[in-house]
């Protein structure tokens, strides 16, 4: 009696054991750490865009990796990096060696993304990109592709196709500015918040709108979280600027828009507002944002079969339409069929497969260039120009541009205000 | 191009002068550094926006229950956070330090990082001198001029501001000519947080509303009150207009750095700081007030 008593608590303990170590028979999760400016638009960008592909893939099982399936798992990580560049590195290293990440995606502003690129590779982490347009982030991999190999950038399209799609919007309006006013030359001001990633579109707009048959009447620089813009914009009258070609990534978009609404500036904004791609930006304005004119990734038009479904849900369950830093959605899918190919997270592995991606997302069709970077031109990911046009943000870009005009695309409208302005005249 | 600077000045120096001359004020009369100051202006602006956008107020009611708001929360931290410690002006700084982190950091909490806006009270512009300007920073101007005119009144030709003054000179003796010491400090940090939710309340339709918005100001602020001389209302309401005019005209004479604006205003403090140490309406030795 006593030896089976001592019998049966074995055998209960052994099922406690077992049970309680059960978790460890199913298959840990794919961690994937999520890395953004958390407080901020951006931020929230990133973590929204990967939600929705980690939910839709644990919803079907998760990812296939050699015949097992695995959840994916996200892990949040602020980066802070607007407001500080060493919390951002911190940041790395906590996704890294704290958290103990397999994959990591995000990052915002170059002068971070630099150094946190560092790190992964330090720790030969494959890290996807989301935010930072500075082609000094691919050039390392060129450079030095040992090193650089498991960095990809998904979006957004580098700064030298920023500045191409930047040149064919500011082609587009100058062509309507002079078709329906008469213009015969466009005067163009160039303003570009003071920051890393907008020198080299400085530096291109500068050599290349002469050649273009623009004049430039200036160059301005504000801070990227400058407040007011009223002494700029008074200097850009002044002037006599028929355009104002502009690159921000930050808050000095709001204002400065605000207030060249307010003074019914006779000069449309074109370029690149982050900040007029939210549909908060309505709001922020006051409505003096109408009419602008900015570079966006996510538009309501039918790029690829998966935009408008993307887009709308994403809008219905955010209450936001998706910024370019959304794009960890695609991120993701590039590495669900990365790790399904090869049937490894190994990163060495992986790499070859995640190099020959060739997929439709939301932005359109994704691959990579040989510096691993996202691949722009027609057929590939092009971007999107959407207008502000009385409190709603239409997509006026590509529009019969080499046989490209995706379906709920617009044409561009002049401000209102600008046209009474030539036509006084 | 000089009209633009001077109107672009004036605009820039009567926002800095709202702000300075509340902080200046209540430094002079209680010897507090006040740093979450730029953080009650920050309160009135998202108590507007949250009046106007979400509870669907007029702008004006959104306005006058916004500063009265503010003006409460000053005053209940002053009571909780700052007169335990007043004696003790190390001690003072930090805490309002602290206070002024506290505010960014349950605005980021309540609202996120999101930069929200409210619309202008006055639409619109007219030109002056041949510069557009907006409806909206002539109202400033106005406001900002009247405000000031208002303190000077407050201060000058009543009973009230002698009180005031006379704390401010010295509050000991002050204290035993009968005068209630405390009730003037008081008065003093009402008047101060009133003029920061004022400055809240007429530069936020041109400015945008986010979690930081109060440290740029800040530190233009602390710059004029330093330039001007610590304490100095008259020399806070000078030096603002000095950085004001130097902003717009770096941001109009040299557009490639007009992201220096700041800096070039900032280094003018110093540079007058060295030729005048205790500012230009300031007073050099404690013994002098």
């Amino acid at each position: 009696m006593k030896r089976s008593s001592i019998l049966w608590t074995i055998f209960l303990a052994l099922i406690l054991v077992a049970a309680a170590g059960a978790p460890c028979w199913a298959a840990d999760p794919i961690r994937i750490a999520i890395i953004g400016p958390m407080q901020f638009t951006q931020g929230e960008g990133h973590w929204n865009g990967a939600t929705m592909a980690a939910e839709q893939i644990n919803k079907g099982g998760g990812i296939s990796v050699g015949g097992a399936k695995r959840l994916v798992e996200l892990i949040k990580v602020d980066s802070n990096e607007f407001l500080s560049i060493p919390d951002a590195t911190n940041a790395m290293e906590l996704a890294i060696s704290r958290h103990r990440a397999d994959f990591l995606i995000g990052g915002f502003r170059t002068e971070a993304v630099l150094v946190m690129q560092d790190i992964a590779m330090d720790n030969k982490k494959i890290f996807l990109g989301c935010g930072a347009a500075h082609p000094e982030l691919c050039d390392r991999v060129t450079k030095n592709y040992d090193r650089y190999k498991y960095w990809f950038r998904i979006t957004p399209i580098n700064s030298k196709f920023l500045i191409k799609v930047d040149f064919l919007l500011l082609n587009m309006v100058a062509q309507v500015m002079q078709k329906e006013l008469g213009i015969p030359k466009i005067k163009v001001a160039i303003v570009a918040e003071k920051a890393a990633w907008a020198d080299p579109l400085v530096a291109v707009a500068n050599e290349n709108l002469p050649k273009m048959g623009m004049d430039i009447v200036g160059v301005w620089r504000p801070s990227p979280v400058a407040t007011d813009a009223t002494a700029e914009l008074s200097a850009i009258q002044r002037a006599g600027a028929n355009i104002i070609f502009t690159s921000f990534s930050s808050s000095v978009g709001i204002p400065f828009a605000k207030q060249a609404g307010e003074l019914k500036v006779p000069a449309p904004l074109v370029g690149i507002n982050v900040e007029a791609q939210k549909d908060g930006f309505w709001a922020a304005t006051g409505g003096q944002g109408n009419y602008g004119l900015t570079i966006s990734t996510y538009g309501p038009v039918k790029i690829t079969e998966h935009t408008l479904p993307f887009f709308n849900e994403y809008r219905q369950r955010f209450k936001e339409a998706p910024n370019y830093t959304a794009g960890t959605y695609d991120a993701i899918d590039v590495l669900k069929a990365a790790i399904e190919k090869t049937g490894t997270l190994e990163a060495d592995k992986l790499i070859p497969a995640l190099e020959q991606t060739d997929l439709k997302g939301p932005a359109g069709r994704l691959a990579f260039s040989k510096d691993h970077d996202v691949v722009w031109g027609p057929g590939y990911t092009t971007g999107l120009g959407t207008q502000w046009q009385d409190g709603k943000n239409v997509v006026v870009w590509p529009y019969q541009w080499e046989n490209i005009t995706y379906e709920g695309t617009v044409p561009y409208k002049l401000p209102s205000w600008v046209m009474e302005h030539y036509k006084k005249k | 191009m000089i009209q633009d600077i001077i109107i672009n000045g004036l605009i820039n120096g009567s926002i800095y002068a709202l702000l300075a001359i509340g902080f200046s004020l209540i430094f002079g009369v209680a010897r507090l550094v006040n740093i979450a100051h730029t953080a009650f202006y920050m309160a009135c602006a998202y108590l507007i926006h949250v009046g106007f956008s979400y509870w669907g107020l007029s702008m004006p009611l959104a306005i006058v229950l916004s500063i009265g708001l503010t003006t409460i929360i000053g005053l209940i931290c002053y009571r909780l956070f700052i007169k335990p410690i007043r004696e003790y002006e190390a001690a003072v700084l930090i805490a309002t330090i602290a206070l002024g982190m506290v505010f960014q950091e349950v605005m980021l909490i309540a609202f996120k990082g999101h930069m929200m806006g409210v619309p202008p009270v006055a639409t619109g512009f007219v030109i002056v001198g041949g510069v557009k300007v907006a409806n909206q920073h002539l109202l400033v101007l106005g406001v900002a001029v009247l405000t000031l005119l208002a303190t000077w009144f407050l201060l000058m030709k009543t009973r009230v501001g002698l009180a005031i003054r006379c704390t401010a000179q010295d509050s000991e003796i002050a204290n035993l000519m009968g005068m209630n010491v405390d009730r003037e400090i008081m008065i003093a940090v009402i008047v101060s947080v009133v003029l920061a939710g004022v400055a809240g309340a007429i530069v936020v339709p041109l400015r945008v509303i986010d979690p930081h918005m109060w440290l740029p100001p800040l530190i233009m602020m602390l710059a004029v009150v330093v330039l001007g001389g610590l304490g100095s209302v008259k020399g806070s309401f000078v030096a603002s207009y000095i950085l004001g005019f130097t902003e717009a005209a770096v941001a109009i004479g040299v557009p490639m750095g007009s992201f220096l604006k700041g800096s070039v205003a900032l280094s003018i403090m110093i540079i007058v700081l060295l030729i005048r140490p205790e500012g230009l309406f300031g007073i050099a030795f404690e013994e002098e007030r």
